[in-house]
């Protein structure tokens, strides 16, 4: 069965997306075969990514970041805490990805998304597998106060590879911090210290005090992430909601700036990942890697 | 220069297997599963009609529900209950039975490293158990990396948390054929080596990881001769008592 010259009047372009909703795996195995996708992009290419920092005022850091359709916001707030007895340099970081009903015709309130609790695992596994963060930098007074980042990646729109997107967010958001300047007052407590304000009996207990002004945290080893799907001899990079629902093998490959892999993850799936499709994935994430470097570069992150 | 493991084991050797099934007499399917002191218990209910909301009703439908040893369920119960059914889904056929919902649920027991695959395994054994039309077995491994860059195969609790990095890999299991030909070849490779599922943690480089795989897949050999030899049992044993 041909497939209808979309050249033609409005009524055979109904029949183009009657045939795309009726028989979608044949629609996009027709587009593949021709090396393209129904967006007319390459099959190992990612979408347009764009990111943007400091949206959101009342966070101490936050970002925007947009693969194609889907769009992530990150925020983070600091606050200060008394930091565990196993580690009493370290701070910590307590990340949350909430998939609000805005972002997809699947997600109904009060039901929390059966994918929002994995993803939110998986990323703050891959950051702290990935090193980006340094506890200790996060210390305020070892063993009585320390800074608590809460991290919260809210999906805006759900258009496929949530990961990536999420994960590019959250590192956008990390670059984006200033952390809060703190005294130490009189009854041993911190203190919020708002501009200019003379406080007295104020010592400043931050580790690197730098006269007054918010601190960034040094991030090393950004992870970068790219999804790709497995279907027969294709991999697709960088799926969307409709690819993702009729291919079901994902695969999501996360390497670092030095080129060690963070996280391979493979859900189950129909098709099985041999080594060389392991092989073709890592280098389309080492690509995808130097693309996404080069627009945080543009933007000033490391 | 060999690694020195707690207990004496080499760095490729598996920790000592037990399963045993139809240990519970509710669900349709049952088995436990143990490694070493890794013990989980997996019991399955199924088909039952509907297929759940949001899911495809030409298909079968699988939930698992995962009861961890102590405290309440969280982010990391989830992470795995949508590993196992995914995995799951992958290796069942799921147009046998369309528009049905089977449920697996995992109960650990004891957690002494190397949880999820154990738990993956048990519940292959119970859908056995059950009678659930499956293409083949996953057979579920944890590969870590030590840090002289040595795989390390089935660690228990200590090691885990002492490597530098592991990974759960799961593989289908290796077939016994009269042909000599053995399974459909893809690119050079045979149907068993391809992974069904990965899950990482920790720093690695590519090339560690391709060992770890190698590692992984060369252990799914003595983890599937010892289900088939448990299943051909247990086969013996019921057609005797028959």
């Amino acid at each position: 069965m041909g497939l209808p010259d979309s050249s033609q009047d409005l009524s055979t372009e109904m029949e183009v997306d009657a045939f795309r909703r009726i028989f979608p795996l044949r629609f996009f195995e027709r587009h593949l075969s021709e090396s393209l996708r129904p967006d007319g992009r390459q099959l190992g290419k990612a979408r347009d990514t764009i990111v943007n920092l400091g949206l959101v005022s009342t966070a101490d850091g936050s970002a925007l970041a947009k693969i194609g359709s889907t769009t992530m916001l990150a925020a983070i707030r600091m606050e200060v805490m008394t930091p565990s007895t196993d580690s009493p340099d370290e701070g910590c970081i307590a990340l949350e990805f909430h998939m609000p009903p805005i972002c997809s015709p699947t997600v109904r309130p009060g039901r929390p998304a059966d994918a929002a609790p994995v993803i939110s695992k998986r990323l703050s596994d891959t950051i702290l597998s990935s090193g980006m963060i340094d506890l200790k930098e996060l210390c305020l007074v070892s063993g009585k106060a320390a800074w608590m980042g809460y991290l919260d990646i809210y999906c805006l729109d759900a258009d496929g590879a949530l990961f990536d997107a999420a994960l590019l967010s959250a590192v956008a958001a990390f670059s984006n911090l200033q952390i809060p300047v703190v005294a130490l007052n009189d009854n041993g407590r911190i203190v919020a210290i708002t501009g200019g304000k003379d406080q007295d009996n104020a010592s400043i207990t931050e580790k690197e005090a730098v006269n007054k002004e918010k601190r960034k945290l040094t991030l090393k080893n950004i992870p970068f992430s790219l999804t790709c799907i497995l279907h027969k001899t294709y991999i697709l990079a960088d799926p969307t909601t409709e690819e993702e629902s009729i291919m079901d093998t994902l695969v999501t490959v996360v390497l670092d700036s030095s080129d060690q892999m963070v996280s391979f993850y493979k859900s189950g799936g129909t098709a099985l990942a041999y080594s060389s499709a392991i092989k073709s994935c890592v280098e389309l994430a080492r690509k995808r890697a130097k693309e996404v470097k080069q627009i945080l570069g543009e933007m000033d992150i490391d | 220069m060999e690694i020195d493991r707690e207990d004496g084991r080499t760095p490729n050797q598996l920790r000592p297997l037990a399963c045993s099934r139809n240990i519970l007499h509710r669900p349709h399917g049952s088995a436990s599963w143990s490694q070493g002191d890794t013990k989980v218990l997996a019991a399955v209910y199924g088909p039952k009609a509907g297929a759940k909301k949001n899911e495809n009703a030409e298909k079968a439908c699988f939930e698992v529900i995962w009861k961890p040893k102590t405290g309440q369920i969280g982010k990391v119960e989830k992470e795995y209950e949508m590993i196992m059914k995914r995995t799951i889904q992958s290796i069942c056929v799921l147009t046998v039975n369309p528009n049905t919902t089977t449920s697996v649920i995992i109960q650990v027991v004891h957690d002494d490293g190397s949880l999820l695959p154990c738990a993956i395994n048990a519940a292959c054994a119970a859908l056995v158990d059950a009678g659930i039309p499956m293409k083949h077995l996953a057979v579920a491994i944890c590969c870590c990396l030590a840090d002289s860059g040595y795989v390390v195969l089935d660690p228990n609790k200590l090691e885990e948390k002492k490597m530098t990095a592991f990974a759960y890999l799961v593989f289908p299991n290796t077939t016994l054929s009269v042909l000599s030909e053995g399974s459909s070849v893809a690119k050079g490779e045979s149907v068993e080596h391809g992974i069904i599922t990965s899950v990482t943690h920790g720093l690695m480089s590519v090339d560690d990881y391709f060992l770890c795989v190698e590692n992984g897949r060369a252990a799914t050999a003595s983890l599937s001769a010892f289900f088939r030899k448990n299943f051909q049992q247990s086969q013996r044993d019921s057609s005797k008592a028959g």
